[in-house]
């Protein structure tokens, strides 16, 4: 506790957080300037990135009446969505410059996949982005039978669909309640999370968990639907639209909503293309582009939906854009609910996937077949590939390179909160301060998927 | 005493009165990393509401907080701010680690994770699940409470 | 192919092209890099999706592999530039002054594989702590594994 009191005396800066792991003394410099580009001509984006070299971005004892302050905002914090660190620089209360810090909760799981087998890889790969584990399974999946040169029957690609937009609907669900939260519509935390509970209660029953289910692996998914599915999938189709319309009643034309939305947090469409963001980000931003109509996987092309698109960018079209992609999930489901095909949830190749249980009592070359899956592991022939999926923060991808074992020899995933949080400076430069946590709510960060 | 005392009268010892106190209104701290913490918030969330035994109040500061949930994985980039929010959280203070990345490391056995945040902080109880659901949660947090009246953990 | 990669194609006569898995795949030599991804830029690769790199130790003459995945939104085309990096202080352009989006991603690389890309604005640890000795996703950096009772576990050295 007493150095502390002596770091508190020898710098300038005010530390909501006390410094562990930080150099003592903070000397704000342009180390963490980046480059926009040589065709940018905003001012603001000159003050931002260092290019209009001031004397006061460097403290010195001299320059004591100087009202740039630095101010840290977490890791531990309760509105920064799970362990952010930004360091905010503040002139009075407007934000000039922005850092986030991430990396506390890198989890090495990328190292971790090169243990792990092919068919284990779901394992890992769902607890990168812990709100959309069907969308990081899905990804790595695609990406292993890609390699694998296998494509998995109709009913395999429609269940996988099936829980992919319920897992975006209950992502979005999940995001609205803390973007409600955070800008202070309490009740809004509540609803968000009432109705995902129907929807956990559907995946726990057909999958066997809430979360991290595990279930959609390479050759197909797990298991069939649970008997019953139809129904539970009806009713959560007849309660959800009313529910919305619910938060719509409260929200949509709320005016103090719209007062803490409306021009806040703005990344235009020039800036969300060069900084690589995408998902509702880049479609609030006025981008028509969704992974699921350019480049469709997985038999996504047979349903009709439409891709909400905003216009300003702002913190309330990413609202409205996230509460569109509901209405629309809830389309394709019903549609996969009434045209899902007959047929095997898997892939007939016993080499890749494992036979049914009964089979193993009976035939000699099921139970070697069972035994080399799940000790060895399937090989994958060498080569490299990246498959994206449309993830609900965006464009996740997985870049696997294999070497003919049975464990990738490298897997990447192209997290789209790493990315969306580079448009975080952009969106908060010449802010306030009140707005900060508007605008990290609206980008709904997922550090699992941003640190790995 | 020969009689036993009328209606409105409870007789018993301090230290059960404030273990009672305590008990019944503990302040978690929001120290929620991962996907265990979106589990803790469905706990307190509707559905399994936390706020029947007077919990629904996650306090941001440490400084407000009796009970730190590790609901998720610590990294070793976190684990000095582990130290230094349980640092500062005032006695008597609990700790539940929830999950099992933050009881043994979980399936994350490598270099960028603190195998277990009982190598950093005091644990009282460690909740398994990967994640655990939020019945399993309230298990841990309803067993802390029997612990801590029956005086089988005293923190002071 | 389309036409776009058909213009780099003609452009750059250094550059192997392949088709991995249906997907286009250019394998650019390490001094082109920026002029290569400069010249995709111009022709419609609005977007640097991805920046990663891959580790051979000893299975190939190069030991990293720098990959960049690009997208064109306009054409929908996508386009992967694979460029192999030496052995001893693994350096290469960087892609961060053409597409912003890479900066955070060359930082992962520079934390995880130690290649350095010159003209980054902030080549800094992002991942690990700013004291962490070594380059994690390296195949000769252990994984770092607990010894663990009752677990014959496959260890990869």
């Amino acid at each position: 506790m007493a150095d502390q009191k002596t770091d508190r005396e020898t710098t300038e800066t005010l530390d909501l957080w006390v410094a562990g792991t930080e150099e003592p003394q903070f000397q704000p410099t342009d180390e963490g300037a980046q480059e926009f580009g040589p065709d940018e001509s905003e001012n603001r984006l000159a003050d931002q990135f260092g290019r209009v070299i001031t004397d006061d971005y460097v403290f010195d004892d001299e320059v004591g009446d100087d009202d740039r302050m630095v101010v840290n905002m977490g890791p531990q914090h309760p509105s920064t969505h799970g362990v952010l660190r930004l360091q905010l620089e503040l002139e009075g209360e407007v934000i000039r410059r922005t850092k986030p810090i991430i990396g506390y909760l890198h989890t090495g799981m990328e190292k971790t996949a090169e243990q792990l087998t092919f068919s284990q890889g779901p394992t890992n790969v769902t607890r990168m982005d812990y709100l959309a584990p069907m969308h990081e399974e899905l990804a790595f999946s695609l990406a292993v039978e890609r390699l694998l040169d296998v494509e998995v029957p109709p009913r395999a690609a429609a269940i996988r669909v099936l829980m992919t937009e319920l897992n975006r609907i209950s992502s979005h669900l999940v995001a609205l309640a803390t973007n409600g939260l955070d800008i202070g519509a309490l009740s809004m935390m509540i609803y968000g999370f009432r109705e995902r509970e129907a929807i956990l209660a559907f995946f726990e029953k057909n999958t066997g968990l809430r979360m991290n289910h595990n279930f959609i692996r390479p050759g197909g998914t797990a298991a069939d639907l649970a008997p019953g599915w139809k129904d539970d999938i009806a009713a959560i189709l007849e309660e959800l639209p009313r529910r919305l319309q619910e938060y719509d009643d409260l929200l949509r034309e709320n005016p103090i909503w719209m007062a803490r939305t409306r021009g806040v947090g703005v990344i235009t469409a020039e800036e969300a293309t060069a900084y690589s963001t995408t998902g509702p980000l880049l479609r609030a931003a006025g981008v028509d582009w969704d992974l699921r109509k350019a480049f469709p996987y997985s038999g996504i092309d047979q349903y009709e939906f439409d891709v909400p698109v905003g216009e300003n960018g702002d913190v309330y079209d990413r609202y409205r854009v996230r509460v569109e992609e509901i209405h629309e999930s809830l389309k394709i489901v019903e549609q996969v609910m009434d045209a899902m095909p007959k047929g095997d949830y898997r892939v007939g190749d016993r080499k890749i996937t494992p036979p049914p249980r009964a089979r193993i009592d009976e035939s000699m070359e099921a139970l070697i077949h069972h035994f080399k899956l799940f000790t060895e592991g399937f090989k994958v022939p060498a080569g490299e590939t990246y498959v994206a999926v449309e993830s609900p923060r965006g464009e996740l991808g997985c870049y696997l390179v294999s070497n003919g074992e049975a464990r990738p020899y490298r897997m990447h995933t192209r997290a789209p909160s790493f990315y969306n949080l580079q448009g975080l400076p952009i969106a908060m430069a010449d802010s306030l301060v009140a707005d900060t946590v508007a605008t990290i709510a609206s980008m709904d960060p997922v550090m699992g998927d941003v640190d790995r | 005493m020969a009689t036993t005392p009328p209606g409105n009268l409870m007789m018993t010892t301090v230290e059960k009165a404030a273990n009672w106190a305590r008990t019944r209104s503990m302040f978690p701290a929001t120290f929620g990393l991962a996907c265990c913490a979106i589990e803790m918030m469905a706990t307190g969330a509707a559905h399994y509401d936390l706020a029947r035994f007077g919990m629904e109040v996650f306090r941001a500061s440490p400084r407000q907080a009796d009970l730190m949930i590790v609901a998720g994985r610590v990294s070793q980039k976190m684990a000095p701010v582990l130290r230094q929010v349980y640092d500062q959280m005032p006695d008597p203070k609990w700790v539940i680690s929830m999950g099992a990345c933050a009881s043994t490391g979980g399936m994350f056995n490598n270099y960028a994770l603190v195998q277990g945040v009982d190598q950093v902080v005091p644990v009282d109880i460690y909740v398994p699940g990967c994640p655990p659901g939020p019945q399993s949660l309230m298990h841990g947090i309803l067993n802390l409470h029997d612990k801590i009246m029956t005086g089988e953990i005293v923190n002071s | 192919m389309s036409p776009i990669l058909e213009t780099l194609a003609e452009q750059f006569e250094s550059v192997d092209w392949e088709s991995s898995h249906g997907q286009d795949v250019a394998r650019v030599p390490a001094e082109d890099w920026l002029e290569f991804a400069t010249a995709a830029k111009e022709g419609g690769f609005e977007v640097c999706v991805d920046v990663t790199a891959v580790d051979w130790l000893r299975s190939r003459p190069h030991r990293y592999e720098v990959v960049a995945s690009l997208l064109s939104m306009v054409e929908r085309t996508r386009l992967r530039i694979i460029a192999a990096v030496g052995r001893e202080d693994p350096t290469i352009a960087s892609l961060t002054p053409l597409w912003p989006g890479a900066g955070f991603a060359e930082r992962e690389v520079y934390d995880m594989f130690g290649i350095v890309f010159d003209g980054h604005p902030d080549l800094t640890r992002i991942l690990m702590p700013d004291d962490w000795e070594g380059y994690p996703l390296r195949k000769d950096f252990g994984v770092g594994m607990v010894p663990v009772q009752f677990k014959a576990s496959h260890q990869v050295d």
